[in-house]
């Protein structure tokens, strides 16, 4: 047992000294981003990412005949055609002419248990984020869909009017502030390179790589919640740190808020489910 | 003039619907708004409730017009209350527990929760905290770099209680004017920045 601690031991001495040189020239906030930037490498092994486990799970949920109607999620139309999964996800949120509303994956589920299944979405909704001893259907199916798009470009749909609005109006409550502390998204993701604490913070009011990598990683199993989480979760964490109310869950701000940081991030890859602090 | 003045209005008038195209109607944000945040309790709604310089900020990005600007510095200088005592000094090592604190304002906070000023989050303080943010300047030996003038002071105090009162659309929270922080809790921070024997200062 003492070998590993001694070899650890060892491991950061290495690093120290390696570091050593570094810190006269360079500033204390280097040697931080360095640090980060390995632990995230030690957290990206795919063959130890538990977010897989929740795919597994949403595959079986996407088969299993449920609902009033007794039916499985296979006759769900994600926007490529009724039960095709391959690059629904990739194509999300869109316009679904039937509900005549742009849906995110989430919202398009919800619509799917009800209208299709005749499945009670109160009592799904009330689980939508999973905890100790709480399953959430809806983290388990976002996960599967996700994945059958994964190692597919980010292909935002911007042609039908309602999804023309969507990007802008996401764009505009992008800047809109408020709360105790008047905060935006933009108050912490529209700088390149800034931190909170010790936080990287993702520049998103500019289309590219940034946004790419953002967008394409979610939904990604959270190590530090251990839990598989969407971005609904994302933006209700968000909103909750910007000292804004709490978010309806599957709603219209949040949807245009995603379509428009879709569209930064036009051509991503998507690699999930991904594995985050 | 007035041949002058009309193709200046016409241009104005050109911008401005160009810059609408691009924003889409208030009210049709604001239906957005209500569709995610409308079940939120009256109080909660209020705070999303954008004042009139907020309601700048948001429409041109934080990039008010001079015109603007003036407005704001105005408006905004005359909601900050100095201390009926005159002292702007607290106590340092209270104004640490303000400024390392980032608890309150949440929907996750329990009912009563007393709010930090978080200053960690955003700027450097003591140089010895390697956990601190930089979406603002650092602010590392502030006192002692300003040889603790009294003017720098009373404009540091302005600042915190109110920073669109010294900066239009500033990204820093207006502690005072939002009653995120109390009168006593601003003086500490204040001798956080300020005290000579502050580690802010060391």
């Amino acid at each position: 047992m003492k070998l590993p601690i001694i070899g650890a031991a060892a491991l950061v001495a290495v690093l120290i000294v390696a570091a050593g040189p570094l810190t006269a020239q360079s500033p204390p906030q280097d040697d931080s981003e360095k640090e980060i930037e390995r632990y995230r490498q030690m957290l990206s092994d795919p063959f130890s990412n538990p977010g897989f486990l929740a795919v597994d799970r949403g595959e079986v949920l996407w088969a299993e005949k449920r609902g009033t109607k007794g039916v499985s999620l296979e006759g769900c139309d994600l926007g490529e055609g009724a039960g095709k999964l391959e690059g629904a996800f990739a194509k999300l949120p869109r316009y679904f002419a039937d509900a005549d509303k742009v849906m995110d994956t989430e919202q398009r589920l919800l619509w799917c248990m009800d209208k299709l299944q005749g499945l009670d979405t109160k009592e799904v909704v009330l689980r939508r984020f999973s905890g100790p001893a709480r399953a959430s259907d809806m983290e388990d199916l976002v996960a599967f869909i996700a994945n059958k798009s994964s190692e597919m470009t980010i292909q935002p749909q911007l042609s039908h009017p309602k999804e023309k609005e969507m990007a802008a109006v996401g764009e505009a409550l992008f800047y809109t502030r408020g709360g105790v502390n008047d905060f935006s998204c933009a108050t912490c993701h529209a700088e390149e390179g800034k931190r909170i604490r010790l936080q990287g913070l993702p520049n998103l009011s500019v289309k590219g790589k940034t946004a790419q990598e953002t967008m394409g990683s979610w939904p990604t199993y959270r190590v530090s919640q251990s839990a598989l989480r969407t971005m609904q979760h994302r933006l209700w964490d968000c909103y909750r740190q910007q000292r804004w109310p709490v978010p309806e869950y599957g709603s219209e701000a949040l949807t245009a808020l995603t379509v428009f940081l879709q569209k930064q991030a036009e051509g991503g890859e998507i690699k999930v489910p991904s594995i985050k602090r | 003039m007035i041949k002058v003045l009309i193709p200046l209005t016409a241009l104005l008038l050109a911008a401005g619907s160009a810059n609408a195209q691009e924003r889409p109607a208030q009210a049709v944000i604001d239906a957005y708004i209500k569709s995610t945040f409308g079940k939120a309790s009256a109080e909660w709604q209020a705070r999303i409730k954008p004042d009139d310089s907020l309601s700048v900020c948001n429409v041109t990005r934080n990039n008010p017009s001079s015109a603007q600007s003036d407005e704001m510095l105005k408006r905004e200088s005359a909601r900050v209350t100095y201390p009926a005592d005159g002292k702007f000094l607290g106590d340092w090592k209270k104004g640490y527990q303000v400024a390392n604190n980032g608890r309150g304002g949440q929907f996750s906070d329990p009912a009563g929760t007393v709010a930090g000023g978080n200053c960690f989050a955003c700027h450097q303080l003591d140089p010895k905290e390697v956990s601190y943010g930089t979406l603002g300047p650092s602010l590392a030996a502030y006192g002692k770099d300003r040889k603790y003038d009294p003017e720098t002071i009373k404009d540091a105090y302005t600042k915190i209680y109110n920073s669109m009162a010294v900066v239009p659309c500033s990204n820093m929270p207006r502690f005072g004017v939002n009653k995120v922080l109390d009168e006593q809790q601003i003086k500490d921070v204040m001798a956080y920045l300020f005290d000579p024997e502050s580690p802010v200062n060391k």
